[in-house]
């Protein structure tokens, strides 16, 4: 079996394209065959929509040799997380509840991305409803780590950051409600990037916890992330929660002159709470390795603290739960999905129709949720978990007036075996917990690959920037990405 | 439970009202409202919930809701906020239904109004946005079918406090409500289309010299017309008082009961209870951002609202001298009121624009099915039309007449009046002349009227009546009137 040839970057296989170099049909051919050949392993996809992205590759092709410009991502075969929405193939969020679903409209960033010349080549496997930190949640099969079956991708983006890290696709869309795009990046060694919550339109994208998801971009490296970002960041009529503001040119500000000024001076913030107990020895290690390089090449290394930081994941679990139980209500058989019971009434038709779509994961999460906004609870839970929110905001403003960005691990290991934290669920939410926070205060982050451990599994390394941050962010990341490429 | 002959019950009334906003497009999303088309024409990922969909605020249906508040004297809220219900029913597609818990966008106002001649304050609780429902259908044996084409269109739910003691008072109460909304443009506020529903709150309080007690409260769902609600709470009232004859229950917490009407009975009849209590887990909305509302918006809202109907009528009674029942005829469609004042400001006299408008203006609006300002005439030539009469210069047979040829000549009613020879003659030779014959011709009126002062008035009255028929009427009565007077007192 030969090896399949290795995609190109997005930025190289959109120039090309787009100059005519080479023809969107031959990338998507050479796409399709890396996927075919890869993912019966990896399991990565849910669906190929190859059909789909063979006739856009055509027109795209047709309308370059007519000298119709290509776009941004000419030719750029991108997957798909299987929660947004896409009119040209089911649209499951990798539950039964939805098996088969068609949704007679796409997401936002679907329209986006095509838009801008991007062939759409599938959609990828996810923990269902994006509830998970393995993938192992998804209701049809578990995918697995690129380098290492044994082991899962991560979650919930864990088919999207597969796809992109065994180089079936140069990108990927995921979404990140407390990590789940920069956890399995992390564990795939890819990059992950969640900008601010509101940079990009949640219009289409299934929803699980309402005020923390946000679509975010898996790539091989820094600057086709922010290509990525490029095209499907901004305003949106569609989305009440998406910010006004225009985004920056990400691109342009990834100028090899902008790039090799920023770490000098930068004021880098090591929240001393994202160093303490549960970090494994391989991770600190690296992640400390990296600060130190840091330093020597400039920048000015401070302390931080966010003291509320390690509430985040109790105050997680009660925000993301009670607004995925309204959010997963609107599944009761009665208008679209699985529908069972519907001869015995309709209180039957909801409580069946539910029982059958909804995995154990997910039952679990809506009744948490349930539980947290019922009368009597609200204030003791809910309530509470908006203060701790708004405590842990004010934490972060804190230490990003000291600090222009901050550093920490993502994860606190590397990947971890199938099967491992299936039995316990409290453990599997801890692999979160340098992520979550972040959902937590709305802001951008990214995971950048950082080294491997022993056994030579990535580990990720994540900052953080201010709201709205995103040009410093992916600057300062594309500056870790080089350093940390180059000896010494 | 047995009573005294002192015993008194007080009746305790609340309503809520539901009012559909009359904006072109539903609460969240852009499909329009369109009553009685296909089922499910009307629809988008929205409104059907599908997934990964999201609302987005009708802002017409918010200035709509704020000019309501206003308009019921209601505090606007400087930021409102939006809230999800959640219950589980087939015409609810997300199985949550937005809306406004505990930052409702009105609040604290009142209505005042007279009712049987007494006047009436009824307070304001407050009014808040939410989406409606769908409509669920059992026209199928054994099958519900469920149209979405309703599902999200906007509603201001209007809650007052109890301050009702009789069906009648609720139902004047409605009545002028639905007045205002449709003043103000809020609402169409058609019954039949479901625009406007009422749901009252009723309970007794029962007086027996020292005991007191009070029945436990019933709410009476949905309820399409101004009868169905006179009717349904008088029948609750008086069964209230049989139920707690039988069984002595009164109110606690938690025993509040839901009640349908069913109207070919003409009885309240109860619904059935879940059997866990309700519990709706209202918590903000994630997919929508507070709103907060300018106090200049809410200042530059509050001085375009109209002179509103209830204080217009009074007005219009005192200075047209309308028929107190009458008036509301002429206010209630608010182009036709404006034109009346306008008309008056034009020079109108006022008691003869009422005049004109009630008789013959309402009539040929009516005739043609349209209102008074949409015949076409101006308020100008209406003036015009009303000096002319005031002036003497025609009488009302002729002013009648001259309307109608103005709905479709554009000559200015004295031109009319003129071509059409119904001008009053006011040369006192023709007329003296004419009084003259009169005399001439009625020897025992005339001799009545000069010697016996019981048979006067009669016999000035015919000889008044034969000048201007001598005239063929066109003849100016007032100046008939002075010449036979003075020809009458002048001896033979």
């Amino acid at each position: 079996m030969n090896a399949p040839i290795p995609p190109g970057s997005v930025i190289e296989v959109a120039d090309a394209v787009a100059a005519g170099r080479e023809r969107a049909a031959e990338v998507c051919r050479a796409a399709l065959a890396r996927i075919a050949q890869i993912d019966p392993d990896v399991r990565a996809f849910l669906h190929v929509s190859a059909d789909h992205a063979r006739a856009r590759a055509t027109q795209l092709d047709s309308a370059i040799e007519a000298g119709r410009g290509g776009g941004a991502l000419a030719g750029v075969p991108i997957a798909i997380k299987d929660n947004l929405c896409t009119r040209f193939a089911p649209t499951t969020a990798a539950s039964r509840a939805l098996e088969g679903f068609v949704p007679p409209y796409d997401a936002t960033v679907v329209e986006r991305l095509e838009s801008a010349g991007a062939l759409l080549v599938g959609k990828t496997n996810l923990d269902e409803f994006a509830m998970g930190s393995s993938t192992e949640n998804s209701a049809f099969f578990p995918t697995h780590h690129p380098l290492d079956r044994g082991r899962v991708p991560g979650g919930s983006s864990g088919g999207s950051a597969a796809a992109v890290a065994a180089g079936m696709v140069p990108a990927a869309l995921g979404s990140d409600t407390g990590g789940s795009v920069r956890q399995p990046a992390a564990f795939c060694g890819c990059v992950g990037l969640k900008p601010t919550y509101g940079r990009i339109s949640r219009y289409g994208l299934i929803a699980y916890g309402s005020s923390l998801d946000q679509v975010g971009v898996l790539a091989g490296n820094v600057r086709d992330a922010a290509r990525v970002l490029e095209v499907i960041a901004g305003p949106d009529a569609r989305d009440a929660t998406c910010s006004t503001h225009r985004p920056e040119a990400y691109s342009a500000a990834m100028t090899e002159e902008l790039v090799s000024r920023r770490m000098a001076g930068l004021r880098l913030g090591v929240p001393r709470e994202y160093f303490g107990e549960g970090l494994s020895d391989s991770v600190r290690r690296a992640v400390e390795a990296a600060i130190d390089k840091a330093r020597r090449g400039g920048a000015r290394v401070v302390d931080v603290s966010l003291p509320r930081a390690r509430h985040s994941v109790a105050a997680y679990y009660v925000i993301a739960t009670a607004e995925a139980s309204s959010n997963l209500s609107r599944y009761d058989g009665v208008h679209y999905g699985v529908r069972r019971g519907a001869e015995a009434g309709i209180e039957a038709l909801v409580r069946e129709s539910r029982g059958a779509g909804f995995g154990a994961e997910v039952q679990r999460r809506i009744m948490l949720g349930t539980f947290a906004l019922s009368a009597g609870y609200y204030d003791a839970y809910y309530a509470k978990a908006l203060r701790v929110r708004r405590l842990l905001r004010d934490d972060f403003s804190a230490a990003l007036r000291e600090a222009d960005v901050l550093i920490s691990p993502t994860t606190p290991t590397t990947a971890f075996r199938l099967g491992e934290k299936l039995s316990d669920p409290l453990s599997m939410y801890l692999a979160d917990v340098y992520t979550i926070a972040v959902n937590l205060a709305g802001l951008p982050a990214i995971s950048i690959p950082c080294g491997a451990d022993e056994a030579g599994l990535p580990i990720g390394l994540q900052l953080i920037a201010p709201a709205l941050g995103e040009s410093l962010l992916l600057q300062a990341a594309r500056a870790f990405e080089q350093m940390l490429a180059s000896a010494g | 439970m047995s009573l005294t002959a002192e015993a008194r019950c007080e009746a305790i009334i609340g309503l809520e009202i539901h009012v559909q906003l009359a904006t072109r497009t539903k609460m969240f999303c852009g499909c329009a409202l369109a009553y009685g088309a296909e089922p499910n024409s009307h629809v988008c990922p929205v409104c059907l919930g599908m997934p990964g969909s999201l609302p987005v605020i009708n802002e017409r249906a918010v200035e709509l809701a704020i000019r309501a508040g206003l308009a019921l004297n209601c505090r606007i809220a400087e930021e409102t906020r939006w809230d999800r219900k959640s219950y589980h029913y087939p015409d609810l597609p997300k199985s949550y239904q937005i809306s406004q818990y505990d930052l409702p966008i009105a609040f604290d106002g009142m209505v005042e109004f007279e009712v049987q001649e007494v006047h009436r304050r009824i307070r304001i609780r407050r009014a808040h946005l939410e989406e409606d429902a769908g409509k669920n259908t059992h026209d199928l044996p054994g099958r519900t079918l469920v149209d979405l084409n309703r599902a999200g269109a906007p509603l201001l739910e209007i809650v007052t406090e109890p301050d009702f003691r009789s069906a009648a008072e609720v139902r004047e109460f409605a009545v002028q409500l639905q007045r205002i909304v449709r003043y103000l443009g809020v609402s169409e506020a058609n019954m039949q289309k479901g625009q406007m529903r009422f749901e009252p709150n009723i309970n007794l309080r029962i007086a027996d010299g020292e005991r007191v007690a009070v029945t436990p409260i019933v709410e009476v769902k949905n309820l399409n017309s101004f009868r169905a609600l006179h009717d349904a709470i008088e029948f609750e009232l008086a069964d209230q008082l049989r139920r707690w004859r039988e069984d002595g229950r009164t109110l606690r917490p938690g025993n509040k009961s839901n009640r349908g009407w069913d109207e070919e009975r003409g009885v309240t009849v109860p619904q059935r209870e879940k059997e866990e209590a309700d519990d709706y887990r209202y918590f903000p909305d994630p997919d929508l951002t507070p709103l907060p509302i300018a106090r200049e918006r809410i200042e530059r809202l509050r001085e375009e609202t109209p002179e509103l109907p209830i204080p217009r009528t009074a007005r219009f009674i005192a200075e047209y001298k309308l028929p107190p029942r009458d008036a509301p005829a002429l206010v209630d469609d608010r182009a036709s009121a404006d034109l009346l004042d306008q008309a008056k400001d034009h020079g109108g006299e006022p008691s003869i624009l009422g005049r004109h408008f009630l008789s013959f203006w309402l009539m040929h609006a009516n005739a043609r099915e349209t209102t008074i300002a949409g015949l076409g005439v101006s308020a100008e030539r209406m003036a015009g039309l009303a000096r002319l009469q005031h002036e003497g210069a025609v009488n009302a047979t002729a002013a009648a007449q001259i309307a109608e040829a103005m709905l479709t000549d554009d000559s200015p009613p004295d031109a009319l009046a003129q071509r059409m020879g119904l001008m009053q003659t006011r040369d006192s030779g023709a007329i003296e002349a004419w009084v003259e014959q009169a005399i001439a011709a009625n020897v025992q009126a005339v001799s009545d009227a000069r010697e016996n002062p019981k048979k006067l008035a009669a016999a000035r009255g015919f000889l008044v009546g034969q000048v201007m028929k001598l005239s063929g009427g066109k003849a100016d009565p007032r100046i008939v009137g002075e010449l036979l007077d003075s020809r009458l007192r002048r001896p033979q």
